[in-house]
């Protein structure tokens, strides 16, 4: 909570990080009461008073964002759609870091035989082609948003892991390590007491930036045809339009789901780029 | 040297082992018994018997492992479900179209990203440099698949300039050679996928060059290098970049692996025949020889890719330790 609260304070120092902030957080509230404001229903079929499907209709005052080919409101999708970028991408980046963490942890405090094999591991993870080894497992498993966030935070970590065992094997050399193990500490005291703590910097970067990445990838997932069988997500959105082949007619169709992301990930990116130059002054010297 | 590499040799085998290890499991997890995509269960129990004797599937699962590995080294992949042809047949050209759309382009976009990134670095500050840190996160954020389709909407379908996909125009080549690659038809169509990418790509070297440059720009040695009286362009280039180029390049292993497993995307919008495509179409049609072989080789190119680039990384850079 502390981190959390420090991490606010120090985003807002730039203007940057604070237009950031508030539309990471205005996407937040969305996610939120997205569904309630929604004023139809993800798959729900609109007919109109002549009792005729509205298909493909351009914006009007009725659908702010126009329909489908299938007759569904457009602005209604992208509405449920936050919800779901949002909880795969906050539950996939806590996951990565949450992993990436202990790990980073333990393979640079003990250093030795125990580093060796985990570097070894996180390598073979890194040799992993992310992308199609998602779609692998989600073609062996049922799709849903827990499979999604566990095949994504499987290839995720790897990343995360190596920042942070970076990050300890220096903080191990400080004097307060010593200190702590002169003092009878044990190693998990000295790991999870003294270390992690000076590590929750570089690990919320480490958030910021994978939020970002898993929010592109769960839109890449759904634009394959592999999103969440029975909710609505972004990338599913293009993924409809194109697979319709109305794509390039339909432009209110394609043009929401792309600019969401690409507005919500540069803010993400914004945020964790400000918060990195506030705990990294070397970076701000600008 | 020659020990880095030898080290960095045994590492890559290690990992390629592990690789094929993790898919043996995985596509064996797959749901249900894989082997009943073929085998009917309507067929006689006799020749149901007869059909797993001959997929090498009444073994015990050891000498499976290591049939399997004998299969995946020697690139033998069996056959396709779909299409009963061998899978190596469906694979010849889907390498080639892979590289030479991702590689060209990779090349193109560290090189441009490094000197834009370079001179955004040194003139920082000012209205032009802000906006374009701006205009390179949000191309950045974007999901290159969706670039992709507003590229084809204006480029090809408003404009006509280039064709919306396919690696050449269908019926023109009845081989699959050299002199298709070199071809202006073939080039034609390569043009926008490769813009497509190079321009999403372009943004990590950059942005990472950028903020690389403004951390040397204050170091001693460009401040001496000024009052020697060097003229601008030479401290920029020869000294300050080059020197800022280090952190970049660091990244070219990871980011061509990234790459190489992104093309399964960027080949979907723009229909092009790749490794990423045959995937794709594979898990679609529940061909999980073909799903296989494409996942296997698009990871052995990761592998190989990050090798090369950490040897050359190597070189480049006498000062690294390899530990």
């Amino acid at each position: 909570m502390n981190a959390l609260v420090h991490f606010v304070q120090a985003v807002r120092q730039s203007r940057s990080g604070r237009i950031s902030l508030n539309i990471v957080t205005g996407f937040l509230v969305l996610a939120l009461i997205g569904p309630w404001i929604a004023p139809y229903g993800p798959f729900e079929r609109v007919y109109d008073g002549a009792g005729d499907l509205v298909r493909l209709s351009p914006p009007s005052a009725q659908h702010w964002l126009g329909t489908t080919n299938l007759g569904r409101d457009v602005l209604s999708q992208m509405l449920w759609g936050v919800r779901s970028a949002m909880i795969i991408g906050f539950a996939t980046a806590f996951g990565v870091v949450a992993i990436g963490v202990n790990i980073g942890l333990v393979s640079g405090y003990f250093g030795g035989r125990i580093d060796a094999l985990m570097m070894r591991i996180t390598d073979i993870f890194l040799g992993l082609p992310f992308l199609p080894f998602i779609i692998v497992i989600l073609s062996i498993t049922e799709r849903n948003t827990t499979t999604i966030i566990i095949a994504m935070t499987l290839v995720m970590w790897r990343s995360a892991a190596r920042v942070i065992r970076a990050q300890v094997l220096s903080l191990k050399q400080q004097p307060f390590v010593a200190a702590a193990r002169t003092t009878g500490g044990s190693n998990a005291t000295i790991i999870y007491r003294e270390i992690a703590p000076n590590i929750m910097p570089i690990a919320l970067v480490n958030v910021a930036f994978s939020l970002a990445w898993a929010i592109i990838t769960e839109a890449s997932i759904g634009f394959l045809g592999y999103g969440a069988a029975k909710s609505i997500s972004w990338g599913t959105i293009i993924h409809d339009a194109y697979a319709s082949q109305l794509m390039y007619q339909a432009w209110w169709w394609v043009m929401p789901p792309g600019i969401a992301i690409m507005v919500l990930v540069s803010s993400v990116y914004f945020l964790g780029r400000a918060y990195e130059h506030v705990i990294n002054p070397r970076l701000a010297r600008q | 040297m020659r020990q880095y590499i030898l080290r960095r040799c045994w590492h890559m085998l290690i990992t390629l082992f592990a690789l094929m290890t993790i898919m043996f499991f995985l596509f064996r997890l797959l749901p249900g018994d894989p082997a009943m995509t073929v085998i009917s269960s309507a067929m006689y129990p006799k020749a149901q018997e007869a059909m797993r004797a001959q997929f090498g599937l009444d073994k015990p699962l050891l000498q499976q492992y290591l049939i399997y590995l004998q299969n995946l080294i020697t690139f033998d992949f069996g056959y396709s479900f779909h299409s009963s042809r061998s899978v190596s047949e469906l694979l010849g050209g889907r390498i080639v179209n892979t590289l030479v759309l991702i590689l060209p382009s990779m090349i193109l976009a560290y090189l441009l990203g490094a000197v834009l990134g370079a001179l955004m670095g040194w003139y920082r500050g000012g209205r032009f440099e802000t906006a374009m840190v701006l205009v390179f996160t949000v191309l950045q954020a974007a999901p290159v698949f969706w670039l992709g389709m507003l590229a084809i909407l204006l480029f090809s379908i408003n404009l006509g300039w280039f064709p919306p996909g396919h690696l050449v125009t269908p019926g023109m080549f009845v081989n699959r050679d050299l002199w298709m690659y070199l071809s202006a038809d073939f080039l034609h169509h390569l043009a926008l996928p490769f813009i497509v990418h190079t321009s999403y790509q372009i943004a990590f070297p950059l942005l990472l060059m950028r903020s690389s440059m403004l951390s040397t720009a204050g170091e001693d040695f460009v401040e001496f290098a000024r009052i020697k009286g060097l003229p601008e362009r030479r401290i920029l280039f020869r000294h300050a970049a080059r020197n800022s180029m280090l952190p970049v390049a660091t990244t070219i292993p990871m980011i061509l692996g990234w790459a190489l497993a992104g093309s399964v995307v960027i080949e979907t919008v723009f229909s092009w025949p790749g490794l990423g495509l045959l995937m794709i179409e594979g898990v679609q049609r529940s061909d999980f020889p073909v799903v296989q072989a494409a996942f296997y080789l698009i990871a052995v190119l990761t592998i190989l890719g990050t090798f090369v680039a950490d040897i050359l990384y190597g070189i480049l850079d006498p000062r690294i330790v390899y530990d």
